[in-house]
């Protein structure tokens, strides 16, 4: 029995190993009073912890009103290079996860669950693969789960590019006019939810909705997991309560604790200045600086670093990362790489630059079947707010020390065919 | 064209991902959509009111006439009756007593 207000709690008994199926029901018993586990999650006020924050009881129950062979899809994709949290938490206890996709497929009435891991990294596809064995042997009654394994792509763990592989073997987002728009494996309608989310879910299934709302504030309630990377003595997954403030969250991970600028919710958030980081980490607070928690991702840039370098590498990413199937994404994702380029560099370029990426971001800003280039819009913004004295001194063409060396903070994988980004 | 219902508002809506930027909506429908730098069309996502008819009737070339059918007149539902749009010009109204 895990104690009632400590952390870790998702990560309670972890080791270098994942835990086993009983070594797990030991460490996780449940205390029995939990009558209801729909009730429950309605009352835990439990917010998906895939990056939307759209309420996971709402979305339950939107699927409960469905008809058909419903299914549950697992999300551990982790498209984020900056994040490590669903892969942190599938190799230590893949069977939390289990359990609470377990839950919510009876919450549903759900007959199968598809439990999706990334193929690059074959780790933690091969620890899932053990636990879903473990659980067969077992013969625990309730619905199959089967493991995917899609390629990794940052657009591929978006949920409508999952349920398309799923469907249909394509990692690609599909169009979704209306909102909430119910997703479908041929014709049945399926529930999505990250890896966190549904450890959580397994969590609040046995200790209920009252002991899940102990830690974290009143709106955003329960403990997150959050990747730092950055300035960091080495990238560390953290679980933290949420409404720590930020400066805490930095010191216990080893990060720098007077950064110029924090990336908060991965390349598709935006930055909380140096100075702000005693913001309680929570999305009523973060609110106020139009920030959200996301995925949980806090990149740290130190003082030392170039902004504006750091920008243009990660919109380049993901310009490339682009799935290239809507004309404003596959054109203007570039475009806004060339023009951050070009402010890099400074001149007469630049200042007609910076001049045509503010138009160009009002352009592309939700013109994308899904949400991509309005988080790339959204980096790109916050970082010319940011950065604005940084943009100054490069404009002038006197960009500081940290432009001209060859050190780069933010992990941004490499391009493999930088030919790639001019299209066709 | 068949029968124009006049009541309630539409927006012209285009799948992105089936758009190829042949630009024929731009022309066939000025009033709604421009193109950007690529070519690709702009549409502004205000409902328009039916009432529009003009505009209602290049939504619908439009959407006609695009070579990837990737445009979609949707049907907005409006809670509120529309009291700010002139149906017709009110030339009836003239010879009764107006409030000062
Ligand atoms: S917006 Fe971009 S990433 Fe999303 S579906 Fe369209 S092309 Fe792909
Ligand atoms: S006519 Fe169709 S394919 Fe051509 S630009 Fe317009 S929406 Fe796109």
């Amino acid at each position: 029995m895990i104690e009632a207000h400590t952390l870790p709690r998702l990560f309670a008994g972890a080791t270098d190993r994942p835990l086993s199926l009983a070594h797990h029901e030991e460490v996780f018993q449940p205390d029995g009073d939990v009558a209801n586990v729909l009730e429950e999650l309605n009352a835990s006020g439990l917010i998906g912890r895939g990056g939307a924050g759209f309420p996971t009881s709402r979305k339950v129950e939107l699927l409960r009103n469905q008809r058909g062979h419903k299914y549950v899809v697992v999300n551990g994709m982790e498209g984020e290079p900056a994040a490590h949290k669903d892969f942190r938490l599938l190799s230590t206890n893949p069977h939390l996860v289990l359990d609470g996709a377990e839950m919510l497929a009876s919450m549903i009435g759900a007959s199968r669950i598809a439990v999706c891991v990334a193929r690059d990294n074959p780790t933690v596809v091969h620890h899932v693969e053990q636990a879903i064995h473990e659980r067969a042997r077992r013969n625990l009654r309730g619905p199959g789960i089967d493991l995917h394994t899609p390629p990794w792509r940052f657009v591929a763990g978006e949920e409508s590019a999952l349920v398309h592989w799923l469907d249909d073997n394509e990692s690609l987002p599909q169009y979704r006019p209306g909102r909430p728009h119910i997703l479908r494996i041929g014709r049945g309608p399926v529930l999505v939810d990250n890896a966190e989310t549904c450890a959580n879910v397994g969590l609040i299934g046995r200790y209920g909705a009252q002991w899940f709302r102990s830690l974290g504030t009143d709106d955003h309630p329960g403990s997150v997991v959050v990747s730092v990377t950055g300035a960091v003595q080495r990238p560390s997954v953290l679980e933290v309560n949420l409404g720590t403030p930020l400066r805490a969250i930095l010191a216990s991970a080893g990060a720098d604790t007077s950064p110029q600028a924090v990336l908060l919710g991965g390349y598709g958030g935006a930055w909380l200045r140096g100075d702000q980081i005693d913001t309680p980490y929570s999305n009523d607070a973060l609110a106020a600086h139009n920030l959200s928690v996301g995925a949980g991702i806090i990149a740290v840039l130190p003082r030392q670093a170039c902004g504006v370098a750091e920008a243009h590498r990660v919109v380049r990413w993901m310009a490339h990362e682009s799935a290239r199937q809507c004309g404003p994404c596959a054109f203007g994702l570039p475009a806004l790489a060339e023009d951050l380029f070009a402010v890099l560099r400074g001149g007469r370029d630049g200042v007609v630059a910076i001049a045509r990426l503010q138009e160009r971001c009002g352009v592309i800003e939700g013109r994308g079947a899904c949400r991509h280039p309005d988080g790339v819009v959204r980096f790109v913004r916050s970082s010319i707010d940011a950065f604005a004295a940084d943009i100054d001194d490069h404009l002038r063409g006197a960009p500081c020390a940290g432009a001209q060396s060859k050190q780069r903070f933010l992990s941004v994988p490499t391009l493999e065919h930088e030919e790639d980004l001019i299209w066709e | 064209m068949g029968v124009i219902r006049r009541a309630g508002m539409f927006v012209l809506q285009v799948n992105p991902i089936l758009c190829d930027g042949f630009g024929h909506c731009a022309e066939l429908a000025p009033e709604l959509v421009h193109l950007d730098e690529w070519g690709y069309p702009i549409i502004a996502s205000d409902p328009v009111p039916m009432a529009d008819v003009g505009s209602y009737q290049s939504a619908r070339y439009a959407e006609r006439g695009c070579p990837r059918q990737a445009l979609h007149v949707a049907k907005v539902a409006t809670p509120v009756p529309i009291t700010n749009v002139d149906v017709r010009p009110p030339t009836t109204v003239s010879r009764g007593r107006r409030p000062l």
